[in-house]
């Protein structure tokens, strides 16, 4: 453990959420508070590397960057005599701050974390924004990281925070954990980011690797911070069961070359144990709050318990489909969408035969939503095979194979177009 | 990555010597943070190997020993899985934790980190599947 970049690297990604948080306590300001906690980076990233790393690396960064915004003032004052001023006020201010300093270090960070989760993925910010502004201030993530996981330029993330900052700043967004009537809504737009993060993890939706599993990391880890912060929260620990049981079997999803190994055909002994535990913890945690609440089971609480019969069913014949077909009707209740109705279709051809999910497929065909989405063709393909429809069955695979941008599924449906082709001719 | 973190035993792991309630309490929110922060997957605490045994093979024949077992430097008293970006993150992680509360002069505990195998890193893509396949078809022969 030699390299001190490495050490500094790890210490920034332990520090910078906590320290993001105390900063936009006392600035009020997340989008300040992040620019002094990077101008605190740049000076540890120029001192540490000779001086070593300080035995409390966290309160020299908060002192530091208390420094720098002191810094910051007396600049504006001689840049522009007009605002004195406001700069004279502003010092005030941060002299208070500096009083305030030693207790907030002392603090639990925990509320202003919780702050910071919600400003991050705030409803007047982009989907997109949400997703980069939560990934670093709240995952620690460097804009970097971000980038190469998403697959964009490094400036394009870089943008996407500077404007998410100031949409933060112009719409006066206040620092704050939303009132009882905001909370749920806004908790969503939270879950949601996190869902989001993950699933870009679990199934990429562009380029030459089906997963990308430091994301789904990086998704549970901010899940967990949040279970910590918001412990009451029944559907936090639905979608922590959920990702937790989903991330469980990342490493039997892929197999041979990293295509994607269907859950039937994975080798259930690689799932990975402490995951299913951790995940059925969690699954037992959200439906005691929902029993103790007298409320519905949420969407991530149904996903979960879906996830979960199949965590428990030791072989894949052993799978309880009935169950899971009703816990899909329950879910298409809870959280109508065509994804929905195709998993659920998919689960009622398992547990009833393929003729009853043909029926709710060409449902969904009829319908329309679904017209770009390949798993809608994959699917009936599927079901067509199964009931020797051999023609018609490659005819949806093919189209899948179009619709898809990841390359290790369009593999594997090109394969199964072939395999369509053999059947049909044997058939004939 | 998941690292494993062993606490090694001690002269007072070994003879069941409780932690004074200072150390106790700094570990307690020691493991809290290490929860909050999102990176303790699980951990567990060993009891002395006076209630452990070994059990050793050779070829043809195992033996059971019964502990304790007397070169406590290498003997384990607690582990923490945790989930973490790197392992300068596990290291750090270890920097914080409170094992030096308490301690007399010239006392020492160590801590070992030790990252888990990666599954693709050591298994070919789909060996996994094709291996238990084999076996699954030898055991069906039996």
């Amino acid at each position: 453990m030699s390299d001190p970049h490495a050490a500094i690297a790890a210490v920034f990604r332990i520090e910078f959420p906590r320290l993001v948080a105390r900063l936009a306590r006392l600035t009020r300001d997340v989008g300040r508070a992040e620019e002094l906690a990077q101008d605190a980076v740049v000076v540890a990233l120029e001192r540490w590397p000779t001086d070593g790393v300080p035995d409390n690396p966290g309160a020299w960064l908060m002192t530091t960057a208390k420094r720098c915004a002191l810094d910051g003032m007396r600049h504006a004052r001689i840049v522009d005599a007009k605002q004195r001023q406001l700069a004279r006020d502003r010092d005030t201010d941060l002299r208070d701050v500096a009083g305030e300093l030693a207790d907030a270090l002392d603090d639990d960070v925990g509320d202003d974390l919780l702050r910071l989760v919600f400003t991050a993925c705030h409803p007047v910010l982009p989907t997109q924004a949400r997703v980069a502004l939560t990934l670093r201030l709240v995952g620690g993530l460097a804009t970097s990281e971000i980038a190469r996981a998403f697959l964009v330029p490094e400036p394009t993330i870089a943008q996407r925070i500077v404007r998410a900052k100031r949409t933060l700043a112009d719409a006066r967004v206040p620092f704050e954990v939303p009132r009882a009537a905001e909370r749920a809504e806004r908790l969503e737009s939270v879950l949601e980011v996190i869902y989001l993060v993950f699933n870009e993890g679990h199934v990429a939706t562009a380029g030459a690797s089906l997963t990308r599993p430091e994301l789904c990391d990086d998704a549970l880890r901010i899940a967990r911070v949040l279970a910590g912060l918001a412990p009451d929260e029944p559907e936090v620990h639905g979608l922590i069961a959920l990702l937790e049981l989903s991330a469980s079997r990342m490493m039997a999803r892929t197999g041979r070359d990293g295509a994607p190994v269907l859950l039937a055909d994975q080798d259930r002994a690689r799932w990975d144990r402490v995951l299913v535990r951790r995940g059925l913890a969690a699954l037992a945690r959200a439906d005691e709050l929902v029993a103790t609440q007298g409320a519905a089971a949420g969407r991530y609480q149904l996903q979960a318990a879906i996830a979960a019969h199949h965590a428990r069913a030791v072989t894949a014949e052993a799978t309880e489909w009935p169950r899971i077909a009703a816990l899909y009707a329950l879910l298409a209740q809870r959280a109508p969408s065509p994804v929905v109705e195709l998993n659920r279709a998919v689960a009622v051809a398992m547990a009833f035969g393929p003729d009853a999910g043909l029926d709710l497929v060409d449902a969904l065909v009829a319908d329309g939503a679904l017209a770009e989405y390949h798993l809608l063709p994959a699917v009936r393909g599927d079901l067509l095979a199964k009931l020797g429809r051999g023609d018609e069955a490659r005819a949806e695979f093919q189209r899948a194979a179009e619709l898809t941008r990841n390359e290790r599924e369009r593999d594997v449906l090109l394969a199964r177009v072939r395999d369509s082709a053999l059947s049909a001719s044997r058939g004939s | 990555m998941k690292v494993m973190m062993f606490a090694k035993a001690t002269k007072h792991t070994e003879t069941m010597q409780p932690p004074t309630e200072e150390a106790l309490l700094a570990m307690h929110q020691f493991n809290e943070e290490l929860e909050k922060a999102g990176v303790l997957l699980d951990l567990g605490c060993l009891t002395p190997t006076s209630r452990g045994v070994r059990v050793r093979y050779s070829r043809g024949k195992c033996t059971v020993i019964d502990g304790p077992f007397p070169e406590s430097k290498e003997l384990i008293a607690g582990y923490s899985l945790l989930e973490v970006k790197t392992l300068a993150e596990a290291v750090e992680w270890a920097k914080r934790a409170p094992f030096g509360v308490g301690m007399h002069d010239g006392e020492e505990l160590e801590v070992e980190i030790r990252p888990l195998f990666d599954p693709s890193e050591f298994d070919v893509p789909g060996e996994a599947e094709e291996r238990a396949k084999r076996v699954g078809e030898k055991l069906g022969k039996a």
